[in-house]
């Protein structure tokens, strides 16, 4: 199973208290993960990527064993770690606003 | 009636005010949506259980909540609480959140550009929904006013929205520009003798009318005059703030301009200046008393460059005679070092007789009047900045 961390907003509109599992199928890229996410929580459609160029959401990113993997390719698969769930994959929310 | 409910949008939450109708004692519920701007709430007039919410953040963007109790459940339409959450299929059931502005050729004159800050032409960019109006006779039906400006319908209860796309289509479009807090369409007006008039308000736009239920529509901005803009009296361009109606004379406008009260009698095919005696006319809200049409209520502010009541002290004013003549309202307010705000959104009224006015500030404050503006007493004192506020009168 893939883990996933959501922020703590996300937590709440998902009605999560913890990580995330989900069954993600080989390959297991950033899109088949947020792929997953969506369809076992569709409130989420939109607040991670944007709903129609699926865009990440600009004050979001994406960390991935301890590596900021935002800016790469949506296709590429990701560490065994994560695809094998002994790491999480993380979704953060910039530090920033009042 | 049996009690008032008021509804505030807040930067950090949502709070719910409900009193019976001396509304002397006041208990308070919140922060629902903790942590994020909910723009607007505002409740069905058909069914006062319905309460649509817009729930927005820098970071995670536009979320619809709906509650269907009179506040204390909520839920994003099409995910209610212990139902699944996904389409037998497997697909997403969740559809509440999606703005996507109409592109298709359809739609008349799908356009893809506005004016930028710079004069430039910018790509529309959907940002958030500044306003909910739920339709007056049927709970499943309600409109969004949404950055950059559109407006939107949904008619299965918030599962689903989609543009009225005439508004961007008609002609006009590329000219309109953000005003300092953004493209924002503010204000949607319904017409309850005429179900197929719809009033809207775009910030740096101007106002527009459409009378076959938001199919086309027309801009309505004859009479308004704006010195800033390059041409002060063009058809479109102005600031407009807020529009406001009374519910048994709709063709009658009352309207805060950037600087301006003004007045419209033929429903905003032309319009009049207002300010009268008023010690400033620049202000956001506007609001007409629920059982005197010729009543209206403003919040002068300072200027556009400071944002805060004249000499520090807050005072509604109010006329009898539709405008022109202005008397301050001021017992019970602070008159002194006070230096708040009061947003286009944050003013409202109550249907009790006498009729309770409302209205809350950048401070945090929520101030009620249960008897027409005469006397004033804070509800809250310490909220989160508040950007609206909307009462329903409950049976």
């Amino acid at each position: 199973m893939i883990r996933v961390v959501l922020p703590a907003h996300l937590r709440t509109l998902a009605r999560v208290a913890g990580e995330v599992e989900l069954g993600v199928a080989a390959p297991v890229t950033q899109r088949a993960v947020l792929d997953a996410l969506e369809a076992a929580y569709p409130m989420l459609c939109g607040t991670i990527r944007d709903h129609g160029t699926l865009a990440r959401r600009p004050f979001l990113r994406f960390f991935v064993c301890g590596e900021d993997w935002s800016h790469e390719s949506p296709d590429k698969p990701l560490p065994d770690a994560i695809a094998q769930g002994t790491e999480p994959f993380f979704i953060l929310g910039a530090i920033a606003g009042g | 009636m049996s009690g008032v409910r008021v509804l505030v949008g807040t930067r950090k939450g949502a709070f719910i005010l409900t009193a019976d109708g001396k509304r002397q004692k006041w208990d308070v519920s919140g922060p629902h949506f903790a942590g994020w701007e909910i723009y607007h709430v505002k409740g069905s007039p058909a069914d006062p259980k319905r309460i649509y919410a817009s729930q927005t953040s820098g970071w995670f963007g536009q979320i619809i909540q709906r509650s269907d109790d009179g506040g204390k459940m909520w839920h994003q339409p099409g995910t209610p609480p212990g139902e699944p959450t996904t389409a037998p299929d497997g697909s997403p059931k969740g559809e509440s959140n999606k703005f996507v502005y109409d592109a298709s050729a359809g739609s008349g004159k799908p356009l893809t550009t506005h004016q930028w800050y710079d004069g430039t032409q910018h790509p529309w960019e959907f940002k958030r929904v500044w306003h909910i109006e739920p339709s007056l006779t049927d709970p499943e039906t309600a409109y969004a006013g949404v950055e950059d400006a559109a407006i939107f319908r949904t008619t299965d209860g918030g599962k689903t929205w989609h543009e009225l796309a005439g508004l961007r289509g008609h002609g006009t479009g590329p000219k309109w520009q953000p005003g300092a807090g953004g493209m924002c369409l503010h204000t949607i007006l319904l017409d309850r003798a005429n179900p197929a008039r719809i009033y809207i308000a775009i910030s740096a736009a101007g106002a527009f009318r459409s009378d076959d239920n938001g199919k086309t529509w027309k801009p309505i901005n004859q009479g308004l005059r704006s010195p800033y803009i390059p041409d002060p009296t063009a058809e479109i361009g102005h600031c407009v703030h807020r529009v406001a109606l009374h519910p048994a004379r709709p063709n009658v406008l009352f309207m805060q301009k950037h600087w301006d009260v003004m007045r419209s009698d033929d429903s905003g095919d032309t319009w009049r200046e207002v300010s009268g005696n008023l010690p400033t006319d620049f202000g956001f809200v506007i609001d007409v008393h629920a059982h005197q049409p010729d009543t209206v209520f403003v919040v002068p502010i300072k200027s556009d460059s400071e944002h805060f009541p004249l000499e520090g002290a807050l005072r509604v004013y109010r006329s009898r005679s539709g405008g022109n003549e202005w008397e301050p309202l001021t017992r019970g307010l602070p008159q002194r070092d006070c230096y708040v705000n009061v947003l286009r959104d944050a003013m409202c009224v109550d249907t009790f007789d006498p009729c309770g006015i409302y209205f809350g500030t950048t401070g945090g404050q929520v101030y009620c009047s249960a008897d027409g503006g005469e006397n004033w007493a804070p509800i809250v004192r310490d909220l989160p900045a508040v950007l609206s506020v909307e009462a329903q009168s409950l049976p």
